[in-house]
């Protein structure tokens, strides 16, 4: 059994393999040297487990490639996995996410792009379809874009359901219940101090979403300052920030094993994106975010960097293990839920995204 | 009549490794047209040129006879028989 983590990074994708239950890591890599890798998937449902990378070239374009060697080897579709259709006169701009569906749809998989779209495909990843609801919301042409570019950067497939959550910044959190047919703005309580009404229903700069546990209805959602859960489904946000040293940050993972546990990773504010006092932490919560406690033994004092909103990341495993990345080039993995870390990598580019598997 | 599309190293290895590469042009003589051509067979070095717009990326950058076609008309900028059209990528990069 060999345990995989994939890091996407400003130039470049590196792997990292341990066969040894997580203690030791060797890494190999750029895979994909010089491009900008912002969004990785792996895939597990497959009988041989697939990557998904999202690959931006500074000069020619975004594209996805796929590799079914673990790296050796990368393929992308000729005419363009993803590829917005002439009538809309839009063109791809970057690929967020790629999100494998359930193991109940093992052939779907997800994409979230810029300019604000999400995507479907059913064929693993080789093709992928405009998800015209979303497309043609009315909202669509007032959600702005952030800092980094308009774009859906979070989707969440429900496996027992046909809901779909996707959050993006901005627009916010929006779900549909059929399947990508038709989507609602679900951000009530989620602030937007940046907007003149606090509260607005939709056009908030949701960082990250992830699920509890315990189903589908109960979320975290890290925002443009603020933590916040729903117990239903997004229909309503509460704060949860009490108890974190800044409500600012851009990843929250939740276990997928322990309902009522989270991690996020703070940083100081939007214009000051650095850990408070320099010192990289994790924050835990294992009662749905009413407490937090700082974890991240071994994370660096001294370090002012970030990490961004897929550079943090879970496993499978019991106990859950934690991946963080950071834009100095970092990697650091836990094998005990966040309470100590080990540098799996350093002096990489600038981290972008992180995904752990194991790989049967 | 024939254009010749010159292509930086890159790109000419999906066209099959050719660097100077003859397309025969019917009567849209323009600059698109020869990228719709170019493009026959070769799609994957198409969406390195163009997005699926028809517009030329950002960092790429096309002369025709030695002048930058975003100075000209971009992508509706005439080619004459014989014009040699010369993909280049601009000053960018990380």
């Amino acid at each position: 059994m060999t345990d995989l983590i994939a890091v996407g990074t400003r130039k470049g994708l590196f792997l990292a393999r341990s066969d040894d239950g997580r203690r030791t890591w060797a890494v190999d890599g750029p895979h994909l040297l010089a491009q900008e890798v912002a969004a990785v998937s792996i895939d597990t449902r497959r009988d041989t487990p697939r990557l998904l990378a999202s690959v931006l070239y500074g000069h020619w374009g975004p594209t996805v490639m796929r590799s079914d060697d673990m790296g050796a080897s990368w393929q992308e579709t000729e005419d363009g996995a993803i590829r917005f259709p002439e009538e809309t006169g839009a063109a791809l701009g970057r690929v967020w996410q790629l999100r494998p569906d359930t193991l109940e749809r093992p052939d779907v998989v997800w994409a979230g792009c810029e300019p604000h779209s999400l995507w479907r495909s059913d064929d693993g990843g080789d093709t992928f379809a405009l998800v015209r609801g979303l497309w043609d919301h009315p909202h669509r042409p007032t959600w702005q874009p952030g800092a980094g570019g308009g774009a859906v950067h979070t989707v969440l497939p429900d496996p027992a359901s046909d809901r779909i959550t996707v959050a993006m910044s901005t627009g916010g959190v929006y779900v549909s219940e059929d399947g990508g047919g038709s989507w609602t703005p679900r951000n009530k309580g989620i602030t937007a101090q940046f907007m003149p009404d606090p509260l607005p229903e939709y056009g908030q700069c949701v960082h990250k979403v992830a699920v509890d546990a315990s189903g589908p209805d109960r979320m975290y959602a890290q925002n443009h300052f603020g933590v916040f859960r729903t117990d239903d489904g997004g229909i309503s946000w509460t704060s949860i920030a009490d108890g974190l040293p800044a409500d600012f940050g851009f990843p929250v993972v939740a276990s997928p094993r322990t309902p009522g546990t989270a991690w996020v990773v703070p940083l100081v504010a939007d214009m000051q994106r650095v850990p408070p006092e320099g010192r990289l932490r994790v924050h835990r919560t294992t009662d749905a975010g009413e407490t937090w406690t700082e974890v991240g033994k071994g994370l660096p004092d001294a370090d002012w960097t970030a990490v961004v909103r897929d550079a943090f990341c879970a496993d499978a495993q019991d106990p859950t293990g934690i991946y963080v990345g950071t834009r100095d080039g970092c990697l650091y993995a836990s094998a005990d839920e966040g309470d100590t870390f080990d540098l799996v990598a350093d002096h990489l580019p600038d981290v972008l995204a992180v995904r752990a598997a194991t790989l049967p | 009549m024939s254009v010749e599309v010159v292509l930086p190293g890159f790109l000419a290895d999906l066209a099959g490794g050719e660097k100077h590469v003859k397309v025969e042009v019917g009567d849209d003589r323009t600059l698109a047209a020869v990228f719709d051509l170019l493009a026959e067979g070769r799609p994957l070095l198409d969406r390195r040129i163009r997005d699926e717009t028809g517009a030329l990326r950002r960092f790429v950058n096309v002369y025709v006879d030695g002048e930058d076609v975003r100075f000209d008309q971009g992508v509706r900028t005439p080619v004459a028989d014989g014009a040699v059209v010369q993909v280049l990528p601009s000053v960018a990069g990380g």
